[in-house]
């Protein structure tokens, strides 16, 4: 082979530049199972604004000669005790569950990330004194926690969503607390210092972004988590109080009855494992997809 | 020409478990305008240690400035509040660095173009616009092909040679008095090395800078510097001009330091002369002088004394040593 056979022009091929976004959306929906969590998550959302329209009946009308029925066509899952529609509770019960993981996730989050950085940030005297105070909301269970301001606070939504919110804070500071101790050790804080930056402006700029990734991760896990508790607090009688349709309220109605009307537990219990599956699956895609050491890669 | 930065006495020590270190202890030099400055030693002879002191970037604790004076502009830096806003204005804007690794200097989750603008932003106030137009010339300025589409590239996207071109965008883009080159060219290969000291003594000649290089290199330095600083454990140990450290160079230090350098005028097959020993680890300095027992020249004066300052030898070379060396 002689040298002329070589083409060099074939190496200097570049690869056409993609844009951030296209980027973002070739991987985000290069895996099947995440855009089922996003179909999934999507669905929720429409089902819960629109609950009035697509659900055959009312959440507390009752079908008083039809009680405990079977899934027919008059009643797609049957109903319950009381004669109430499943169906169309699970659709209604989409609405407090969505508001409880996205709320109490944003206030346990913005909380909790907060208190990280600043700990991890300064180190110190500041650290210790934070981050004991995590700790120390750590040590007692999240249930337990959870339950016990809902008890101070009275139930509700509202108050759920404080309780979660509050006790859900720990696993933030703490990820948050290790990913800035550990990443501004890097050179380029010691540069953004060295250009001059202020405190705030190296957090916030430079520090945060780079800590985010296993956050949101953990983010869209804890939504999950979220409403797992939520249902948890509402199977223990202390969540949002009946007759309100909550799903966890309706697994705790239905399993008196699990050997006959099955379906009754299993339909809401189905809606909460696919709400944190989908949760969960959206958060892998995020975090390929927000990671920008992977861009340029797959 | 007229004195820039003016260093004296300058002390910085670590506490750690193992004990004190004294990293810096009582280093002095200065800088004149559009000068540029060497500063060679082995690793962990504080040199670093001693460009972040005057930058007030050392991490506290467990790093402390003990003492010193750092003059610039007329005042002490080491004056100033190390977080505080007038400490910020000389950071970046009168006194730039560049560091190391040039692959970890940069944040990857922001663009290169954001990194300059960054810069402008909190030193120059400029908008946005303008900031970018600026941030696009400095790119070009510093030989960075197609910068109007390189600039929305992240870091990654870079190799090690631009990233540090990068790095001498950034370092430039707020027209500083004083450059520090945190051994610039380490981590890249020969004639990477190469291109980027001609690139950043060609900067430092447009913007009118002064340059700080700290190297463990004299080959790399020989070229560029008109001064150069030798440190050892901490100390400088051998100072003059670039002509009077490689002509005559009074330090046992600094000729083991050239003996180590391939010499092209050299016969064939001649072996380089290795420095014997280990540097000395810097908790628990004995008061002798620190190269006493890697020095092949000790005398019995070496073993009593204390450790000697510097002692002009003519001119503006100094050395700290007992022994009286004339080696050509």
């Amino acid at each position: 082979m002689s040298e002329k056979d070589v083409k060099g022009a074939e190496f200097l091929e570049i690869a056409p530049r993609v844009s951030w976004f296209k980027r973002f959306r070739r991987v985000f929906f290069s895996r099947g199972v995440v855009v089922f969590g996003l179909v999934v998550i999507v669905a929720l959302v429409v089902a819960a604004i629109f609950a009035p329209v697509i659900a055959p009946y009312g959440p507390y009308e009752q079908h008083l000669d039809n009680i405990l029925a079977q899934p027919d066509l008059q009643h797609l899952l049957g109903t319950d005790s009381l004669g109430r529609d499943t169906l169309s509770r699970v659709i209604f019960g989409t609405r407090p569950s969505l508001l409880v993981g996205l709320v109490a996730i944003t206030i346990a989050a913005g909380i909790g990330m907060s208190l990280g950085l600043i700990a991890g940030y300064f180190g110190g005297t500041i650290y210790a004194i934070i981050m004991r105070l995590v700790d120390t909301l750590m040590s007692i269970p999240m249930i337990l926690l959870a339950l016990t301001l809902a008890i101070v606070l009275g139930g509700g939504l509202r108050n759920i969503i404080i309780a979660l919110g509050v006790s859900m804070i720990p696993p933030y500071a703490r990820v948050m607390c290790g990913q800035a101790l550990s990443i501004k050790e890097n050179d380029y804080i010691i540069a953004a210092h060295a250009i001059g930056g202020s405190n705030r402006h190296v957090m916030l700029r430079h520090l945060a972004p780079n800590c985010f990734p296993p956050l949101i991760v953990l983010m869209t896990m804890q939504i999950g988590g979220a409403i797992l508790a939520e249902s948890s607090l509402s199977f223990l009688g202390i969540g949002i109080s009946p007759p309100a349709a909550a799903w966890g309220a309706m697994v705790n109605d239905g399993y008196r009855y699990l050997l006959t009307n099955p379906v009754l537990s299993f339909a809401p219990g189905v809606a909460i494992m696919l709400v944190v599956f989908a949760f969960n699956m959206v958060g892998d895609g995020l975090r390929d997809a927000l990671d920008p050491r992977l861009r340029g890669v797959i | 020409m007229s004195v820039l930065l003016k260093v004296e006495n300058l002390k910085t020590q670590f506490k750690t478990d193992a004990g004190l270190v004294k990293a810096v202890d009582g280093v002095s030099y200065h800088v004149d305008e559009q000068e540029i400055v060497g500063l060679v030693g082995e690793s962990g002879c504080g040199k670093s240690v001693s460009q972040l002191s005057v930058m007030q970037l050392v991490p506290t604790p467990p790093g402390e400035i003990t003492d010193g004076e750092v003059i610039f502009e007329g005042q002490d830096l080491l004056k100033f509040e190390a977080k505080g806003s007038k400490m910020r204005s000389v950071r970046g804007a009168k006194i730039a660095m560049i560091f190391q690794e040039p692959m970890t200097s940069l944040n990857p989750v922001l663009t290169i173009g954001r990194q300059i603008t960054e810069m402008l932003e909190l030193h120059l106030s400029m908008d946005t616009e303008a900031a970018r137009g600026r941030a696009i010339e400095l790119l070009r300025l510093v030989g960075i092909p197609s910068a109007e589409s390189r600039i929305d590239d992240y870091p990654h996207q870079f190799s090690g040679g631009m990233r540090q071109r990068v790095m001498i965008a950034i370092a430039l883009s707020c027209h500083p008095r004083i450059l520090i080159a945190d051994e610039p060219t380490t981590a890249l290969d020969v004639t990477t090395q190469a291109q980027l000291m001609e690139l950043m003594k060609d900067m430092v000649d447009h913007f009118r800078a002064s340059l700080v290089i700290v190297t463990h290199n004299l080959g790399v330095i020989a070229r560029y510097a008109q001064r150069i600083y030798i440190m050892y454990a901490g100390r400088i140990v051998e100072a003059g001009t670039t002509k009077d450290i490689f002509a005559h160079p009074h330090h046992p230090y600094t000729i083991g330091l050239i003996k180590c350098i391939p010499r092209l005028d050299e016969e064939k097959g001649k072996k380089l002369v290795p420095i014997v020993g280990l540097p000395p680890n810097l908790i628990n300095m004995p008061s002798t002088c620190a190269f006493l027992p890697r020095c092949p020249y000790r005398t019995e004066k070496c073993e009593r004394e204390p450790w000697p300052g510097l002692n002009l030898i003519d001119g503006q070379h100094y050395a700290a040593c007992y022994a009286d060396i004339r080696e050509e």
